[in-house]
């Protein structure tokens, strides 16, 4: 699984590409691959504020709705017009053409609770080590019953 | 939380698993959509031994099932399976099910894994007479084969005449020497096959199929396809579009709904529903502006509620939002347009006719 270098990560699995005010914002490969086929997606306008750790639109698969959180606050500049007509660009090209939004920043101090590459993919490692833990245990009870 | 016999088969496979009724199933193995597509063009082959099996046995056994359901049993011929509603006092759905007539007074009845327990306690206080009742869920497993293919694929594996099985028909025989109850039977709206076996049979039939399917195209496929293939053919799941309070002419069940064939459980309530006229109906809907409509939406129509979304996704097949929706009856009518609240939003829907999809 990819985690490019030099993007930032929230804790609800969104990346942030900072240049200089501006930032692009999409959803991570972890993020996509847990939703499955995404068939919907829904984004704010340009001119509308998102504010930090409120959620900013939506991406539905076939089974269920997720709501996708600003990693950062500010103003939407512009909205990723391919995603409408083809919401599985995001399965396909998380951290490129599948980015949702680009927002000019109203507070770089946003930026700081955002972790590195390092950083999450250490944090995604943590959450499936959690989830082969259930699973270890699962085996070893299923051994138990044989 | 409960397994199937197949939950190592399913996790070697590489299946997502999730909670369904109390169950840890597959959700998808390769995907939704590509094995939503599978069954559609090719065929799939479902884990659904979560669902409960019943048999009601004995001398009194033909009387006690018409009594606790609404469709008329005594029409089944020998081998016959038929989609039935067990129905509790106030006309309301306790469960749907199939009935499968093994010999004249004996039946196997499938239920909802989510209600069988609540089914055979409700069974049980109801039963008198001569009758034996036995909770043999555990004791059965269930592969839904299910597609176009599903007969090229299952034919070489069984001396069982498969085309001599008509729809909702079944059979007993071997698939590759495993003992199975065969029934042309589904819920997805293709062609193909349930087939019952001993819970201890269940990962070596899994195996055999597979193999066979394969290299013809077959996938195994998880609930996630299993609930957008029903839906495109608005075929009815409880805890969404039924309940022990929605009753069978709400539900446009009225067609399992034997009013003349004698007294059942709710039936004066279903006669007088039927009289005064019902006040919601289940109805399909399109959306018509971009959005996704989902269980427990509100619908609208000039400001006004007018009733709730009970299934809603995306139609692999069609590329259209869809969904069921219990409409308050002046608003359920063709070709009416309406509102669904998506997040704060109102998106219109058409009224269309059901299913979505037919093979």
């Amino acid at each position: 699984m990819e985690f490019p270098e030099g993007l930032k990560y929230s804790k609800e699995h969104e990346w942030v590409l900072v240049e200089g005010n501006t930032a692009t914002i999409g959803i991570t490969e972890f993020a996509q691959e847990e939703l499955g086929d995404i068939v919907y997606v829904e984004l704010p306008e340009v001119g509308e504020k998102v504010v930090k750790d409120d959620p900013f639109g939506a991406v539905e698969s076939v089974k269920a709705v997720s709501d996708v959180y600003a990693p950062v606050g500010g103003t939407v500049l512009e909205v990723n017009d391919v995603l409408p007509d083809n919401p599985e660009t995001i399965n396909d090209d998380p951290y490129g053409d599948g980015w949702m939004i680009r927002v000019e920043m109203t507070d770089e101090e946003d930026l700081k609770d955002l972790m590195t590459a390092e950083e999450y993919a250490e944090y995604v490692e943590q959450q499936k080590e959690d989830e082969d833990e259930e699973e270890e245990e699962d085996e070893a009870e299923d051994e138990e019953e044989k | 939380m409960k397994r199937t016999p197949l939950y190592g088969a399913h996790r070697r496979a590489g299946a997502k698993m999730v909670e369904f009724a109390g169950w840890e199933m597959p959700v998808q193995y390769s995907g939704v959509i590509d094995e939503h597509v599978a069954v559609r063009t090719r065929a799939g082959l479902f884990d659904v031994s979560h669902m409960g099996e019943i048999v009601i046995r004995g001398p009194g056994a033909l009387e006690l099932c018409q009594k606790i359901s609404a469709n008329d049993v005594s029409r089944m011929k020998l081998q016959q399976a038929q989609y039935n509603l067990l129905m509790n006092e106030k006309g309301g759905i306790v469960d749907d099910v199939i009935f499968y007539q093994i010999e004249p007074n004996h039946f196997l009845i499938c239920v909802n894994a989510s209600n069988s327990d609540k089914d055979f306690a409700w069974i049980e206080e109801h039963a008198e007479g001569n009758v034996e009742l036995e909770n043999a869920s555990s004791r059965y497993a269930q592969l839904a084969l299910q597609g176009p293919l599903a007969e090229k694929i299952l034919q070489p594996l069984t001396s069982v005449r498969l085309n001599e099985i008509a729809p909702f028909f079944f059979s007993f025989g071997e698939v590759s020497s495993i003992r199975c109850l065969v029934a042309r039977t589904g819920y997805t709206g293709e062609d193909g096959f349930e087939l019952y076996c001993d819970s201890v049979e269940a990962e070596r039939l899994w195996k055999t199929l597979l193999a066979s399917g394969v290299p013809m195209g077959l996938e195994p496929a998880g609930l996630g396809a299993r609930d957008t293939l029903r839906l495109e053919k608005a075929y009815p799941l409880y805890g969404h579009e039924l309940d022990d309070t929605t009753t069978p002419l709400e539900a446009g069940l009225e067609w399992v709904t034997k009013l003349a064939k004698g007294p059942f459980v709710g039936r004066e309530v279903l006669l007088k529903q039927k009289q005064e006229g019902i006040r919601r109906k289940l109805v399909g809907l399109e959306l018509l502006d971009p959005g996704i409509a989902r269980s427990e939406y509100t619908l609208f129509k000039n400001g006004r509620s007018v009733g709730r979304v009970t299934s809603g996704t995306k139609s692999p097949t069609l590329g259209k939002a869809i969904a069921l929706a219990y409409v308050a009856i002046d608003e359920a009518c063709l070709d009416n347009t309406i509102e669904v609240e998506i997040r704060g939003r109102k998106t219109r829907a058409k009224i269309v006719p059901l299913p979505f999809y037919r093979r």
